[in-house]
């Protein structure tokens, strides 16, 4: 589906808005939207929304070879789902080009920021490794798709929890989640992406723009960054050229938001592991605010079944008395055998295909054509072929009965003169082996044809 | 375990028109399984798929991690002819109806969950319908006690299961999805024992769209 274009009148307001230093959500220049972090009853399954910008992040793990260049290093594999939930305009399939975009900021963020620890991913060196997938899946898109995906990522990669795995020798045991207690990644510190939108050729700065905001933007830069303030990835698309000490300024602004982000996430993180550890219920069901007038909770129903085995009797007997009378119809069905494996069971009907009854009466005089055409040869009464006359470039010729013939033969003259059949053929001529193998199956071939 | 204790459903949430760019948007929890439908349409369809006198209904479903394969398809067609039969297509001829699925846990009778869940979206996208739908899964297990909404667990381990969906005016079976080996009486009293339990997921419906349109809270 396609999505409804941006007018001209909402491009202006919004750029005239902006220069003015407001923003139609009513937010300041530098704030974020409100961040809401949740995880699922699953390990490694959190659900981010950013205002009302939605992503699921799911870990999952696998055992497998690792790569030739690196045979002690664990694989880290992530997956950005633009889900066509999120946006009428995303298709399901390929990627765009900005789903592409999307999911390379986010490879270099997680992946060669390296925050999980991959040597702590190896089993067996250069035989069995574990590859973490990361799946992250967009639920809604209301801008700034992004960072959400950032937060999401490294959130579930800290609340994901693999199996415990025990090498005695050649020996590898991977412990089932009951007998031992599935062991955290090692990650090392927490890389979130902070985006910037510039307008007006970078004068007029935004930071995390909604999806209108994005529709206007001249460009944007991501930073990725840690608390340490350590800059793990930084972009910068779109048609603008920004001085030096405007990047400078973006980062210094990144350093106190992701500092920000990165408590919010601890704290989602303790909130759930206690809730867990206390017996309390969690999930994405507790995280929903039950006083919304759109939420409706139903406890444990309880179904009355005591009838249900009698009133199944009854139906059954019902069925089985108006069953019986119908099967006595159908008793004359018998199968007779039309040879090895081949069964038939009543008649076929005619041909149900469409065929005009003019076309029926065309084909069969040829069809009869063509049989007698090969008993008389050359007063073939094959129809030729009629072809419109509105070619220029082609030359039509059309073949008769006779044509075919000739060429036929010397067809199968060509055809046969490597072939020996001299073992298949039980004549005793003693003339050249040559002209035997090229004579005799001719022969028979016209035969066949008389 | 007595075999009342067996018949019982979970408890459900379910929360409407969360998501902004989607006309219609649910996300069901039964129990631990909690599935998030998105519902676009009446809209533009392509033209390989445009049907005259009907609008085209798309299913996509997404499972949480991996690429959909074939088990997604097939779970889609399933999806696809349920929600074919409720919808009143004749409606918007040469549009297309699209319903996107995303698995977000899965703890045990997924496809039913789904099919509430769809319904529950394309009310709230106000597409018009000849009647909603409700699906109940229903599970024999080793010694042949009938469980009803199973949690995982207790799917893995059954001989036979059932997804059963039913449209709430004269409580027909719409859908029946059936795994296992299983006799006909087992058949029938898992039909009677699901119908049962629709009624109550009906009135789940019921109250949620009253909690929605009533003036006082």
């Amino acid at each position: 589906m396609r999505e409804t274009p941006l007018s001209n009148c909402e491009r202006e307001f919004l750029l005239l808005a902006i220069a003015h230093k407001k923003r139609i959500d009513g937010r300041q220049v530098y704030d974020y939207r409100r961040l809401k972090i949740s995880f699922g009853v699953d390990r490694g399954c959190c659900h981010v929304e950013m205002g009302h910008t939605r992503v699921m992040a799911q870990i999952s793990c696998e055992v497998t070879p690792p790569k030739q260049a690196r045979p002690t290093d664990g694989v880290i594999f992530l997956n950005l789902e633009m889900s066509p939930m999120a946006s009428p305009s995303f298709e399901p399939g390929r990627l765009s080009e900005y789903g592409v975009e999307l999911n390379r900021i986010l490879e270099r963020c997680i992946k060669e920021s390296r925050c999980v620890d991959t040597e702590s991913l190896c089993i067996m060196a250069g035989e069995k490794v574990w590859t973490i997938r990361v799946d992250i899946h967009v639920l809604n898109h209301e801008g700034n798709i992004v960072d959400c995906a950032s937060i999401a990522a490294i959130a579930a990669l800290s609340h994901f929890r693999r199996p415990d795995v025990t090498v005695s020798g050649e020996d590898i045991t991977i412990h089932a989640p009951e007998d031992r207690e599935p062991v955290p990644l090692s990650v090392h510190h927490l890389p979130v992406c902070v985006t910037f939108a510039f307008f007006d050729q970078g004068k007029y700065l935004l930071v995390d723009p909604t999806e209108k905001e994005e529709k206007v933007m001249d460009g944007k830069m991501v930073i990725g960054m840690n608390k340490h303030r350590e800059i793990c990835t930084l972009q910068m698309t779109g048609n603008m050229l920004l001085l030096k000490d405007q990047v400078l300024r973006c980062s210094n602004i990144a350093v106190v938001k992701v500092a920000e982000i990165t408590e919010i996430i601890q704290r989602a993180l303790e909130q759930d592991s206690k809730a867990r550890s206390s017996g309390k219920k969690f999930g994405f069901a507790e995280s929903l605010q039950k006083d919304k007038v759109t939420i409706n909770e139903m406890d444990e129903m309880v179904v009355d079944v005591k009838d249900a085995v009698d009133q199944a009797r009854e139906i059954i007997q019902n069925g089985e008395k108006n069953a019986v009378s119908e099967v006595a119809d159908k008793v004359n069905m018998k199968v007779t055998l039309k040879g090895p494996g081949t069964g038939q069971i009543g008649e076929g009907g005619p041909s149900t295909w469409d065929v005009d009854e003019e076309d029926e009466e065309e084909m069969h005089p040829a069809a009869a054509g063509r049989l007698t055409g090969q008993q008389l040869r050359g007063t073939a009464p094959v129809e030729p072929v009629v072809l419109s006359g509105d070619s220029e470039e082609e030359d039509t010729v059309t073949l008769l009965s006779e044509h075919l013939y000739t060429e036929k033969l010397s067809v199968t003259k060509l055809a046969t003169e490597g072939i020996n059949l001299s073992s298949a053929i039980k004549l005793k001529s003693k003339k050249n082996k040559s002209l035997k193998s090229g004579h005799t199956p001719k022969k028979k071939r016209t035969e066949r044809t008389s | 375990m007595s075999a009342t204790d067996l018949s019982r459903l979970r408890p459900m949430t379910c929360e409407q028109s969360h998501l902004t760019r989607p006309d219609g948007s649910a996300s069901l929890h039964q129990g631990n399984t909690s599935v998030l439908v998105a519902v676009y349409g009446p809209g533009e369809v392509k033209m390989n798929k445009e049907i005259i006198d009907k609008s085209t209904v798309e299913v996509m479903y997404k499972p949480k991690t991996g690429l959909p394969g074939c088990a997604e398809k097939f779970q889609e067609r399933i999806l696809r002819n349920t929600c074919e039969t409720i919808i009143a297509t004749t409606l918007h001829p040469r549009t297309s109806i699209d319903i996107i699925i995303q698995e977000m846990q899965n703890s045990g009778s997924l496809l039913a969950c789904c099919i509430n869940a769809a319904c529950l979206a394309l009310m709230d996208a106000a597409v018009s319908m000849k009647c909603l739908v409700a699906a109940v899964t229903c599970v024999i297990d080793s010694e042949g006690e009938k469980i009803l909404d199973p949690t995982d667990k207790q799917e893995s381990e059954a001989i036979a299961s059932f997804v059963f969906a039913f449209d709430n005016r004269d409580f027909n079976v719409i859908t029946v999805h059936s795994k296992g080996s299983y006799t006909n009486e087992q058949l029938q009293s898992c039909l009677v024992t699901c119908r049962e339990a629709s009624v109550s997921i009906f009135q789940f419906y019921r109250d949620l769209v009253t909690k929605m349109v009533e003036k006082n809270l």
